[in-house]
């Protein structure tokens, strides 16, 4: 093995060695290695160029909060994730990676210029460079900047992969399965509390795994860990869920927690799912999340070969790896002094051990003492030295405000600790209130928003008896009980202290390059040069400078930053405040949000009973809402405007037959069903004879036309309403929340029969001669069933509710049947009147025939502010009725303005030339921009039967303007056209009387 | 996701509510008496109310019945559910979990 892997330890599986690509070079690694610590293992620091300037990157953590080493890494070209930690893929024999943002290479970068340019992209520079001309954004700066500071790149391939999705219920869910998580899981699992418990690592037990010195019990950490673990496992009212990050509180104790399933897997099952989304309703949550480690602040911290002091221990304890050969130590807290102790024990030698403290007691330092390990106090880095990686470090001697150089130390690896940040995100998600706790120098959970407690050092609670301590209370509280289990735990104390801002710097200057936040390269020059331009709140200064908006959300930079804030305007830090924490924690993947919901399944789609039938007759569907609705049926090689030519003539002159199964149905029924309509549609109802029907206008409150439809009485106290296919749900809730809320008073009952029936239109001159041999116990002469009558009856022994209606204007029935039976129904109807000629006709042919005869479509012809009069309905409105829904809005005087735009009719000269719907409307030719626009086009279409081509509009006082010439401006010129009125076929009606 | 408690179902996830608006704005009686800015002050005027407010949601794919809830703007946290009609409860509390 290579001489960075240390001779023994470490939870990798020695006796396996399996292989790994990085770059395109193979590598050697042990099962249990990230590849992070793999890379290490094998001396590779060097892993990435940063965001902005391309500087070198190492690695600077060993977990979730790794900054620097985003990689892509992949299986196929459809399987490529960009963007992902070093720290937390985990390795499998053939894994591939690849570092990102270099171009050509890691270590020769051509954008590394940019670093000597950075006083020109400091803070802001979005803002202020490059702001003319403006044309160059778009064609010269934004693409160049984008291929110079960037991220990974998008895989270009659908995402072949299964991801799952859960919902899942329980009394505690447990966040974190360190000290504090695991003692607080058993300690509610004990009490009998269904339990989750989740933790982001591959493994559980957190810190515990790489602390060889602590006993807790008289077991190792790891075999304590191991032993909780089993327990839990046995007990069936536990989940244990690990690769599973809980990435977001939501309100009421909702959670979401991302698994990764197949991510480590070398060769995944392809029916397996790679990652699962849960979706966890906790009745109390228990936040065990842990600290980070604070990085350090000083002029050049940013080279490969510098990193957190506990990454550097977890490597080694962990995995099994020496971060160097040569290792010079900075901290503020005693645990770098642990792990300064682990590696020098493991054959590293530390060069020094740079305390910012002016003094330092405890064991620990005791120890460093006595293993002939140099601590010099007082001490700040005033620079490093190296390109690729640290060669040196220059330390300084603080005396006061005062800082001298002390001397330059030789290295090839800094470990850096600055204190332990509390991990309080998803407390701060919950709403939670954070409280600076100036002992800790930490913010801190402080009033809860939600039912959850935080546990162990994400609380301030640091120390591993004290976190089981914790854990244990609180898990026992979380479950409701108290808790008589104790932990007996041998331990080494440490002081809890800490270094936040910068470290201080000859001159009281903020150096050069003292990186703040790694991943969006920003230094302590660029916060001072936000103060400097009045940026005084934390939230305008992290937008200006981006600081803590990287994919780390500042994991590593938030207090830093706040810290340096708050000593550069002269504030304690509480008084500077703190950015809130957004969901996810780390980065979820499109996938696992999607879950089942794509392709297929993305939406639900809605068919008809006749579907099937119009499939095969190689129908063309189009979507309505959820629908699928045939749109024509073309026959040979006939486009869509032949189909819709040849079926518009064939219904005006034999028949056609047309599936209008979508539109809403509600049936309403009760003594007071009629009453009920009164006061809701526009129009009167209780003069509406048993067995006629009515055309209904139904508008909302501020008397804008809502929805229509035809309303059917089948008996006094029941009545067969219909609504637009768009409009069935909401109008069905319109009706249920004036019933529910303002005329409880009525008895009334309200059933959605839209899927019960399937709704057959037979329109045109045979109608009458295809359905008579096929209904019973009806008469459908013209006498016994007149226009706008309804009668139920039998049509091939089938009960039907048989409305003569027509929405083409030629004679017409609709036929409900149940729609069980729609389909034998529409077949036997179709074979009656091949004899006449009968052709199927879509939506589009529908459209056009109701066009022709000026018949409005909701939401075409109006959009929420048209009223009944101004789309030509005023006739349909119940004059006499005292009050109807509208009824008051209507009675606006700006309601009846002569300039309201009006429903009219547009003819062009060219009778081939068909407008464009939507297009604009103007009074006089050669405008120029901006024009007076009086109106717009709302349908238009060729008419096959008149021979030219058709168009609704609404115009502004239409009306009074049928004669005149418009125009329509369009990009190849003014389109004259004639105003006339709606009607274009049959104004008389005879049609639709015979 | 809102956990919400329908008065006549129980606990339910808010996916199967719809929201409905401000509580308590009765259509008046006879709309003609009201002249049209009081009109307007029915139909458009709603409070934005930080803290306690009282609201109509709907059990859309439940029981399919209104209802109105006390919902603190602040939390999300549901302090009472009552039956349309019932008057608005009294609160002794300002806040606390749902
Ligand atoms: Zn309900």
């Amino acid at each position: 093995m290579t001489q960075f892997r240390a001779a023994k330890g470490g939870r990798i599986d020695r006796s396996s060695a399996i292989e790994f690509e990085f770059d395109g070079q193979t590598y050697k690694a042990h099962p249990g290695d990230t590849l992070a610590s793999a890379l290490l293992a094998n001396g590779v620091h060097l892993v990435g160029r940063s965001f902005k300037y391309h500087r070198p990157r190492g690695l600077l953590a060993a977990g979730a909060e790794e900054p620097n080493a985003l990689v892509g890494v992949w299986r196929d070209s459809a399987r490529y994730t960009p963007n992902l930690r070093a720290t937390t893929v985990e390795i499998y024999p053939g894994l591939k990676a690849e570092s990102q943002n270099r171009s050509p290479s890691l270590k020769f970068d051509r954008a590394g210029i940019n670093g000597l340019f950075s006083r020109f992209i400091g803070a802001g520079f979005y803002y202020k460079t490059f702001m003319w001309p403006k044309t160059a954004w778009k064609s010269l700066y934004e693409p160049t900047i984008r291929e110079a500071a960037g991220l990974g790149r998008a895989p270009t391939q659908a995402d072949p992969d299964r991801y799952s999705n859960r919902h899942a219920h329980c009394d505690v869910l447990v966040v974190g399965a360190g000290a504090a998580g695991l003692s607080a899981a058993r300690a509610a699992a004990a009490a009998g509390a269904r339990v989750i418990l989740c933790d982001e690592q591959a493994e559980m037990g957190g810190s515990l795994l790489s602390d060889v010195h602590t006993r807790i019990n008289g077991l190792t950490a790891s075999a304590w860990v191991a032993s909780v673990l089993q327990e839990l496992k046995a007990n069936p009212r536990v989940t244990l869920l690990a690769r599973t990050t809980a990435f977001g509180y939501f309100p009421h104790n909702h959670l979401g927690l991302n698994e990764k399933l197949t991510e480590h897997v070398a060769a995944p099952k392809p029916d397996q799912p790679r990652e699962r989304l849960w979706q966890v309703r906790a009745a109390e949550v228990v936040l065990a999340m842990g600290a980070i480690e604070r990085p350090l602040v000083f002029p050049g911290n940013d080279l490969p070969g510098i990193l957190l002091a506990d990454a550097a221990r977890t490597y080694l304890q962990r995995y099994g790896v020496k971060v160097g050969s040569v290792v010079a130590v900075v901290t503020a807290h005693d645990s770098a002094y642990q792990t300064a102790l682990d590696l020098h024990a493991a054959g590293v030698k530390i060069a020094v051990i740079a305390d910012t403290r002016a003094e330092v007691s405890g064991d620990l330092a005791a120890q460093a003492w006595a293993a002939g390990i140099r601590i010099q106090h007082n001490s700040t880095v005033i620079g490093t030295r190296g390109k690729l990686r640290v060669t040196g470090i220059d330390l300084g001697q603080v005396s006061g405000s005062n800082v001298q150089p002390l001397e330059s130390i030789a290295c090839d690896t800094i470990i850096m600790s600055g204190g332990w940040t509390p991990s309080v995100h998803l407390h701060s998600q919950s709403r939670g209130k954070l409280v600076w706790d100036e002992s800790l120098s930490a913010y801190i959970p402080g009033q809860t928003a939600e039912r959850t407690r935080s546990v162990g050092s994400c609380r301030g609670i640091f120390g591993i008896a004290a976190s089981l301590a914790d854990g244990t209370k609180t898990g026992a509280e979380a479950a409701g009980t108290t808790s008589s289990i104790t932990y007996e735990v041998e331990e080494t104390r440490l002081a809890n202290t800490g270094f936040i801002g910068a470290l201080p710097q000859p001159g009281g200057k903020p150096g050069d390059k003292a990186f703040v936040d790694w991943q969006n390269d920003v230094t302590t020059k660029d916060l001072a040069l936000a103060m400097r331009e009045g940026f005084e709140s934390v939230e305008h200064v992290k937008r200006y400078t981006t600081n803590g908006m990287a994919t780390d959300q500042g994991k590593t930079s938030n207090m830093n930053a706040l810290a340096f804030l708050a000593a550069g305007l002269d504030k304690p830090i509480p008084a500077v405040g703190l950015t809130t924490f957004r969901m996810p924690y780390t980065p979820v993947t499109f996938g696992s949000f999607a879950g089942y919901s794509r392709g297929e399944l993305f939406d639900p789609v809605r068919r008809t009973a006749i579907h099937d039938w119009a499939q095969a007759q190689g129908a063309v569907f189009e979507d309505v809402g959820a629908w699928k609705r045939a749109r024509y049926f073309p026959r040979g090689n006939e486009d869509m405007h032949a189909a819709v030519d040849r079926e518009c003539v064939a219904v005006r002159q034999n028949c056609g037959i047309f599936d209008a199964s979508t539109l809403g149905k509600i049936e309403v029924v009760g003594p007071d069903a009629a009453t009920f309509l009164e006061r809701l549609y526009v129009n009167s109802w209780a003069n509406l004879k048993v067995g006629q029907s009515r055309y209904g206008i139904l508008c909302r409150e501020d008397g804008f036309v809502y929805d229509d439809g035809i309303i059917a009485r089948l008996a006094e106290d029941r009545f067969h309403v219909t609504t637009t296919t768009g409009g069935a749900a909401r109008v069905y809730a319109f009706m249920e929340d004036y019933l529910q809320t303002e005329w409880s008073d009525l008895s009334v009952w309200l059933t959605s029969i839209s899927e019960q029936y399937s709704v057959i239109a037979l329109q045109g001159p045979a109608a009458r001669r295809v359905l008579e041999p096929l209904v019973t116990g009806v008469d459908v002469s013209a006498q016994a069933l007149p226009h706008m009558g309804v009668v139920s009856g039998f049509i091939c022994g089938i009960p039907m509710r048989l409305f003569r209606v027509s929405f083409t204007g030629e004679l017409g029935f609709e036929i409900n049947v149940p729609s069980d039976y729609g389909r034998a129904v529409w077949e036997a109807i179709y074979a009656s009147g091949q004899p006449h000629g009968i052709v199927p006709y879509g939506t589009e042919s529908m459209h056009v025939l109701r066009a022709e005869k000026g018949y409005i479509i909701v939401g075409q012809e109006t959009d929420g502010t048209m009223t009944p009069d101004d789309v030509g309905l005023s006739w349909a409105i119940g004059k006499t009725k005292p009050d109807f829904v509208g009824k008051r809005s209507l009675a606006r005087s700006s309601m009846h303005a002569k300039d309201r735009k009006q429903l009219v009719g547009l003819r062009t000269q060219d009778p081939k030339l068909v407008l464009e719907e939507g297009a604009q409307i103007v009074d006089s030719p050669g405008q120029k921009a901006p024009m007076r626009l009086i109106g717009h086009v709302t349908s238009s279409y060729h008419s096959a039967v008149l021979g030219h081509s058709i168009a609704l509009a609404v115009v502004r006082g239409g009306r009074a303007r049928v004669g005149q010439t418009l125009y329509v401006p369009m990009p190849t010129g003014d389109i004259p056209v004639i105003v006339t009125s709606t009607v274009f076929y049959d104004s008389e009606g005879a049609k639709l009387h015979g | 996701m809102l956990l919400i408690q329908c008065p006549y179902c129980g606990p339910r996830p808010e996916l199967e509510f719809a929201y409905g608006g401000q509580a308590h704005i009765a259509r008046p009686l006879k709309p003609a008496d009201l002249n049209d800015d009081e009109w307007a002050a029915f139909l458009y005027m709603r409070v934005n109310t930080k803290g306690v407010h009282a609201e109509r949601w709907r059990h859309a794919r439940g029981c399919n019945r209104f209802f109105n809830a006390l919902r603190d703007t602040t939390t999300d946290h549901f302090l009472a559910v009552y039956k349309t009609g019932e008057a608005r409860p009294a609160l002794n509390t300002a806040g606390g979990h749902s």
